[in-house]
């Protein structure tokens, strides 16, 4: 039957963004023998699109800053939904990581006396962000591509991953995908598998993210039956480019609005000021001359409401648009020319300043940037144990995007680069240790032809549906009817409409050959999409209350018994299903940093 | 300036306002083949105005084309996927406006010249990433007594300058001495690489001597200043005047002057891992064994 090429190791990560090549590091480290394996040539992951600032309380602008203020601002800005031992290992961890990335090679901006400099970003209460200008992800993942190469890892690049093998008792031991340059079968024996696959973007029409980001790990670890938590909270990052329409969703730094650019509406108000809800009302400035203060002293005066976290901005400037007070191109100004001086912008903002000119014709030290709400990022994900970053497959470990927990219902801006390094480091490390305590692998063989088989049919329906059709339909379906704000009838029409498109993507055709073939490309991730889908919408529906990025205009507030609970979605039965189960408890000691705060 | 009246956000739409009436459609001349051979297509579609030659093609790939191999994914001129020539400079497709180029004529679009042909625009940059593992790692010298690592801003800005390539590997494509001798790939680094040796030589912190291999296996004494690498680099990085001039510079210094490179080094204390640095240059194998489902189970170890 099929023909594959066959390759064995120890350990397998699946994406080699940020969370993946810090997690091969790490394997690697421990002795294990380490694969990575991504969708696209090294050093493109998605991770070079995070600008901002990896987030860790180094102290160095503040010295009032420590680990328990970061777990703090994190636990808050996720609505207290995150896994508290998970927000806890981040804020402990992530300055050690920061360092250790140094020691590797990785140049950040510095402080008057040679140390790492720290930016502000919203929701962290000191200026927090190790950052290089606005292009920290290519820094970070640049890092850890060198270090991975230093150290000899085998990297095997533009290969879709598209099921996980698994022997008779449920634990993953490989991977079966196929290569992009030639169309031909490939497996990995591993016995043990990191995922490490990024988001879920292209699932919606507006998104930041690049067309890798199609929830592959998600997908690959629903059909394996893995558990997925709060699938229903994403992330719209408040500020997209909105104009011109190819570079519409495409993301502008909250550095910008960090470093004093306000938001105003058509009206030229600063319109942050008319949204601060009770929650955040003590620690926000309420007047303009307040928040103006603030950049200079940060200890007398409270920081401006443009900084409060992305959900509650988000919902903001969609307020505004709705209210037709939006700018021409249906969003909103985000206006740093008016307030700091053109060669400020320049040396802090160079890719945005870049951005704008090339894509836009804009520039940002003259005119205000039009911007909107884009799909960002996905909170929601694998679950997984903290410390070890473990499925509830034995096996299979997640980390980064691809795993949920961590942020709860809504990710401070700075916590994901942060996260990638803290939870690819564990997840390496614990993904070795398994390893070595196993013995070889099977590769099991009518495993490997049954999913050929299903992967390479539609070459065979010529007559099949366009899958960029499907895509689009499936794109067009998430952004209206399980976009921002979310109703209990929307949700369902959402539900219905995704049993057909599961239909469609079933029979959908490719033309041509194997070889490099897009469309046969985008025939296999939109299965991923199709899975990412379903598990939003259907904890969208389950979760009957507004919380950080899940926002149901059926239920507005948020519901303190909804707030104790996960949305678990798994696949049962051929199909996904979805129940609450009890978020774990947060120790006493740790309660307390809640009742000082207030 | 100006908060945002009504007047500013006119000027946000000033291309459009203000250029001639486009035309209706767009046609790309897009190369469509492989290894083995093809030809330059027509594709006409619908002017929409506002878009990149990226954009372009995606459309193309959506209607007409669904085979159609492209490489990209940032679509933000961050990432260094989507190299091509168009109208047959180098550039990168997601930051090349459509508005910049006359579309009264088919614009053509084709796959990078100095690499091998994989699938229409997609070619194969393997040479890159080879060359990658031939260079020894940042080797940092001690923290300070205080646990950090200290370094100016002006020190940081040199390497930074360097730190933001994209590996578009546009200059590699257009320096001659590999686009046009084949046979000096294995003896020269190129460019993009060039600017990765500067930045480690002039780091800070790195305490490791480079400068044999940059003068022998890496070539720079093949690099003759014609300064096209640093033309196309759509980072503005001055790959000619900060990495390879200065590169150059030094390594004479290392033939004629090894105290003074001792001098510079010796305060630093490296930290004795080389034996690791070196075992790790082998190129990772990619190609595994190819077996059959019908042959009988591996058990493996
Ligand atoms: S300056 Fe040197 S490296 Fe650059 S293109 Fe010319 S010969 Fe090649
Ligand atoms: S140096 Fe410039 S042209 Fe060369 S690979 Fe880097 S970004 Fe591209
Ligand atoms: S797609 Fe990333 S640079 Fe063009």
């Amino acid at each position: 039957m099929a023909e594959y090429e066959s390759h064995d190791f120890d350990v397998v990560i699946i994406g080699a963004g940020g969370a993946g090549l810090r997690a091969a590091i790490e394997a690697s480290a421990t002795g294990a023998r380490t694969a990575l394996v991504c969708k696209s040539l090294l050093g493109k992951a998605h991770t070079v699109m995070a600008e901002g600032g990896v987030a860790a309380a180094l102290g160095n602008v503040w010295p009032e800053d420590n680990w328990k203020v970061h777990f703090r601002d994190t636990m808050r800005g996720g609505k207290m939904l995150n896994n508290w031992r998970m927000a806890q290992l981040h804020a402990l961890e992530s300055p050690e990581r920061v360092l250790e990335l140094e020691e590797w090679g990785a140049v950040f901006d510095r402080t008057p006396d040679g140390r790492i400099l720290q930016r502000d970003f919203g929701g962290h209460r000191y200026a927090r962000l190790a950052h290089v200008g606005d292009r920290t992800g290519l820094e970070l993942l640049r890092t850890c591509q060198q270090r991975a190469v230093g150290l000899g890892i085998e990297v095997f690049m533009e290969c879709k991953i598209v099921r996980l093998l698994q022997d008779d008792s449920g634990a993953v031991n490989g991977a079966l995908g196929f290569w992009r340059e030639s169309g031909k079968l490939v497996a990995f024996g591993a016995k043990a598998v990191v995922l490490a696959s990024g988001g879920v973007g292209k699932t919606w029409k507006f998104t930041s993210n690049s067309w890798e980001s199609t929830g592959d790990g998600h997908a690959l670890a629903l059909w394996a039956g893995a558990d997925m938590i709060d699938m229903e909270c994403v992330q719209f990052h408040p500020t997209g480019m909105v104009w011109p329409p190819s570079a519409r969703g495409l993301l502008v730094t909250e550095g910008v609005r960090g470093d004093g650019g306000v938001l105003r509406n058509s009206e030229g108000r600063r319109f942050m000021f008319d949204y601060i809800s009770d929650f955040f009302a003590k620690e926000t400035a309420d007047t303009i001359e307040e928040g103006d203060q603030w950049y200079e002293n940060k200890k007398d005066f409270r920081r401006p409401p443009e900084l409060l976290p992305r959900d509650e901005v988000a919902r903001s400037i969609n307020s505004e648009i709705k209210a037709g007070r939006g700018s021409p191109h249906g969003g909103v100004f985000l206006d740093i020319a008016s307030r700091r001086s053109p060669e400020y912008i320049r040396r802090r903002l160079p890719s945005m300043y870049h951005q704008f000119k090339e894509l836009a014709d804009v520039d940002i030290t003259k005119e205000p940037m039009e911007i909107g709400p884009t799909l960002h990022y996905i909170m929601g994900g694998v679950r997984v144990e903290a410390d070890t970053a473990a499925t509830t497959v034995p096996g299979l470990y997640a980390a980064g995007e691809v795993a949920g927990g961590m942020h709860g219902a809504n990710r401070l801006g700075g916590n994901s680069l942060s996260d990638l390094l803290v939870f690819g480091r564990r997840a390496g490390q614990s993904a070795a240790e398994h390893a070595l305590g196993r013995s070889g692998t099977v590769i099991d063989n009518a495993q490997v032809d049954a999913v050929s088989a299903q992967s390479l049919a539609p070459f065979e329906r010529d007559s099949g549906e366009n899958p960029y059709t499907v895509h689009q339909d499936l794109q067009d379906t998430m952004q209206s009817l399980v976009g921002i704000i979310r109703n209990e009838s929307e949700l369902l029409e959402a539900k219905e409409k995704l049993g057909e498109l599961d239909e469609r993507a079933s029979k959908v055709g490719v033309e041509g050959h194997r070889q490099f073939n897009p469309g046969w490309h985008l025939a296999l991730d939109l299965e991923s999409m199709l899975a990412v889908a379903h598990c939003t919408t259907l904890g969208a529906i389950e979760r009957r209350e507004s919380r950080g990025g899940h926002t149901r205009e059926d239920y507005p507030e948020p519901d303190p018994e909804l707030g104790k609970v996960n949305m678990v979605t798994r696949m049962r039965d051929g199909a996904v299903v979805v129940v609450r189960e009890p978020l774990p408890e947060m120790p006493d000691e740790l309660k307390t940093l809640f009742e000082e705060a207030h | 300036m100006a908060t945002p009246t009504r007047e500013s956000t006119a000027s946000t739409a000033r291309p459009e306002a203000t250029a001639p009436t486009p035309p209706a459609t767009v046609t790309l001349r897009l190369w469509r083949g492989d290894e083995a051979g093809g030809e330059f297509r027509d594709y006409t579609v619908e002017n929409l105005g506002g878009e990149v030659v990226l954009d372009v093609v995606h459309r193309i790939q959506a209607e007409q084309a669904p085979d159609l191999a492209v490489r990209w994914n940032c679509k933000a001129g961050k990432c260094g996927s989507c190299s091509a020539e168009v109208n047959g400079r180098p550039r990168l497709m997601c930051m090349t406006r459509m508005s910049t180029l006359d579309v009264s004529e088919p614009v053509t679009v084709s796959p990078l010249r100095g690499n091998p042909i994989v699938r229409d625009l997609v070619t194969d940059v393997s040479y890159n990433y080879a060359v990658a593992r031939r260079i020894p790692p940042f080797q940092p010298g001690p923290r300070e007594p205080d646990g950090t690592y200290r370094m100016k801003q002006v020190d940081a800005d040199r390497v930074q300058e360097f730190r933001k390539c994209i590996e578009c590997f546009l200059c590699q494509n257009v320096c001659h001495v590999i686009r046009d001798h084949e046979d000096n790939k294995p003896n020269f680094a190129g460019p993009r690489y060039f600017a990765r040796l500067a930045e480690l030589e002039m780091h800070p912190l790195d305490v490791l001597d480079r400068r044999e291999l940059i003068s022998s296996d890496l070539g720079i004494g093949l690099c003759n200043i014609t300064k096209c690498c640093t033309e196309v680099c759509p980072e503005g990085i001055h790959i000619t005047d900060n990495a390879i001039i200065p590169l150059k510079e030094r390594v004479v210094d290392a033939r004629y002057d090894p105290i003074a490179w001792l001098g510079r080094k010796i305060r630093r204390r490296p930290d004795p891992t080389p034996a690791k640095v070196a075992a790790s240059f082998a190129p990772a194998a990619k190609t595994g064994e190819v077996i059959s489902t019908d042959a009988p189970t591996r058990a493996e170890d």
